[in-house]
């Protein structure tokens, strides 16, 4: 079968035009699909930036939080009923809010602001610079190196800002798995200065942190958070909700899924007739095989093996020059949001595969129909 | 006829349904023996190439049979045609169908690849077959570069590399002038022909009369009266 498929092999990239414009076809529609998928990743990723950084096993909130960004103050006693519950090890606090800030230069930058709990520190960020029981200094906060940070006008150790009229100094500066999706920087300190120094409603806790005894505590965690009028998800559910929000409540879900049908469609129509139209030019010479010998499955192997060959290069090349934009975009934008994911790959591998498979099975129609008789009446 | 190569008795074979039925042949008995080269002759629609088609195992016929030493062809199932077809009989088409984007050697490998045999062996083997039909200088170039004669003389390496018993020529010398066609017929004649192989020619062109065996001359879908020619 080796000299088959070399033959088939040498017909399909001896046709140089035909041979490109099916790989141009495939890659493009796989460059588009990744991209957009990659891109949706990117966006999920970012989006969830507090709740990955963070790392807490579980989250508790009110019940209408859709996304980390719109925490819900919830009050005191929420954080004491979590405490007292079954099956919790401990439990603290999350600030979770956004606030203006006035830098050294007079101009004025939006910041998130994330509070710490002020004994465990649970959830804070490695440092790069500076010692994390600095953030127990006076008007001390921890800048996070990101994409975002130069946006801060590059504060070092000691630089100063203001915020709400209280003066506020960096004493550390951290970096994290993730940045934020709204492109702003973002600012740790404790919970009690930073409840003290934002502007609030009445309650303040914007989540609990929960860590559980064990795994098989979850279930009546929940049960217990559920019956006190909340909501506890674990680290999973909760960035699977907040994907699910960006999916489903925004437009961005939707486009994105349009833009992939749109980019698979393309990637079929203009492979799948280039390749059926190279079948039909080589139609008389399949058929000169088939009387010279060959047998059926012969030129179905032939056929599959230049269908899967040229999906297959196509979907690298669509790969390689994906990763190639991502890497150019995020060296000129670091904030870009763009995650090439397994899944991401998987799903363009699939789409290429169905691409090669409606390509090949109308020529494989062809094929099989034509008899070597054909040949002889021309 | 112990010399017998292809014996076909009874064939017939229509086209279409109704009134559009068409008898290409009509109970069509026929014999040749190696070391013959049988011209079939005759007028467009009278059945030649379906007759060639039909003893070389590439159409079914509706009736009758076709012997080719000892091999009742249309008992077999397809895949058994298929290397019936690979293992005994050569096949020359009138436009040649060789494959634009692969070297004359690479076309003449065909046959010998669709037999399993190591690619690096057939194209050596090739090589050797283009220099038996003087085109050995040509292996590495493409069909396109090639004159008219050259290309069929490489579609003649292709049919004979396989070494098959019989040689079947659709209108060999119709793409060719004159001069090209003759020397073809007796380049095959002097070369290809040999008591161990049998060639079967269908042809318009009656400048090649000369070089035949035997012409067998058809009409309506029948075999009329064969004109003996000294072998």
């Amino acid at each position: 079968m080796g000299g088959i498929l070399k033959l088939a092999y040498k017909l399909l990239v001896n046709d140089k035009a035909k041979f490109t414009a099916l790989l141009v076809g495939i890659t493009f529609a796989v460059f588009l699909m990744v991209m957009m998928t990659s891109m949706f990743a990117g966006i999920l990723n970012h989006a969830s930036a507090t709740v990955i950084n963070v790392g807490a096993s579980m989250w508790v909130m009110d019940r209408s939080v859709d996304t980390v960004a719109n925490s819900i103050g919830m009050p005191d006693f929420v954080l004491d009923e979590v405490r007292s519950m079954r099956g919790v090890k401990y439990a603290v606090p999350l600030y979770s809010g956004s606030a203006l800030l006035k830098l050294a230069s007079g101009r004025y930058q939006g910041a998130n602001i994330v509070g710490l709990d002020d004994t465990s520190l649970l959830g804070r960020p490695e440092l790069l610079q500076g010692k994390i029981e600095d953030i127990y200094g006076e008007n001390a906060f921890i800048a996070v190196n990101d994409s975002e940070f130069p946006k801060l006008d590059h504060p070092h150790m000691g630089s100063e800002f203001e915020l709400n009229d209280h003066r506020a100094v960096i004493v550390g500066i951290a970096k994290v798995t993730t940045s934020g999706l709204f492109g702003v920087p973002t600012l740790y300190t404790t919970y009690h200065r930073a409840i003290q120094y934002i502007p609030n409603p009445r309650f303040t806790i914007s989540y609990v942190l929960v860590e559980p005894k064990s795994p098989g505590d979850i279930d009546q965690i929940k049960a217990q958070v559920q019956a006190a009028g909340y909501r506890a998800l674990t680290k999973d559910e909760f960035i699977a909700k907040i994907s699910d929000f960006y999916k489903y409540q925004t437009g961005v879900g939707t486009n994105i899924l349009i833009m992939t049908v749109v980019s698979f469609i393309i990637g079929l129509s203009i492979s799948g007739q280039t390749f059926y139209t190279f079948i039909l030019e080589n139609l008389d010479k399949f058929g000169a095989l088939k009387a010279i010998g060959a047998k059926n499955h012969e030129l179905i192997s032939m056929i599959l093996f230049q269908s899967a060959f040229t999906g297959l290069t196509g979907y690298g090349l669509g790969i390689g020059l994906c990763t190639l934009m991502v890497i150019c975009a995020k060296w000129r934008l670091p904030s870009y949001a763009s995650v090439l994911t397994f899944l991401n790959l998987g799903l363009a591998f699939v789409m290429v595969v169905i691409i090669a498979a409606v390509s090949s099975y109308f020529g494989v129609r062809r094929v099989l129909k034509i008899e070597p008789f054909d040949i002889f009446r021309g | 006829m112990g010399n017998t190569a292809i014996k076909v008795t009874g064939v017939c074979k229509s086209f279409g349904q109704g009134e559009a039925k068409f008898d290409a042949l009509k109970s069509v008995d026929l014999e040749t023996a190696f070391g013959e080269m049988v011209l079939i002759v005759g007028p467009s629609g009278s059945g030649k190439t379906t007759l060639l088609s039909v003893l070389s195992g590439v159409l079914r016929p509706d009736a009758g049979s076709v012997n080719v030493e000892g091999i009742d062809v249309w008992n077999q199932n397809v895949d058994q045609l298929a290397d019936f077809r690979l293992g005994k009989v050569g096949f020359v088409f009138q436009d040649f169908h060789l494959f634009p984007r692969l070297t004359t050697a690479e076309n003449v490998a065909v046959p010998l690849i669709l037999k399993r045999k190591n690619w690096a062996a057939s194209i050596q083997e090739a090589v050797g077959i283009l220099k038996v039909v003087g085109l050995e200088s040509k292996a590495n170039v493409t069909p396109v570069s090639l004159s008219g004669g050259e290309q069929q003389r490489v579609a003649i390496a292709r049919a004979i590399v396989g070494q098959p018993d019989i040689l079947v020529m659709d209108e060999p010398t119709s793409a060719l002038d004159g001069d090209t066609g003759r020397s073809i017929v007796t380049f095959v004649k002097e070369k290809v022909l040999n008591d161990k192989r049998c060639i079967i020619i269908v042809t318009h062109d009656s400048r090649i009369y000369e070089f035949a065996s035997r012409i067998l001359k058809m009409e309506d879908g029948k075999i009329s009266e064969p004109e003996r020619k000294k072998p």
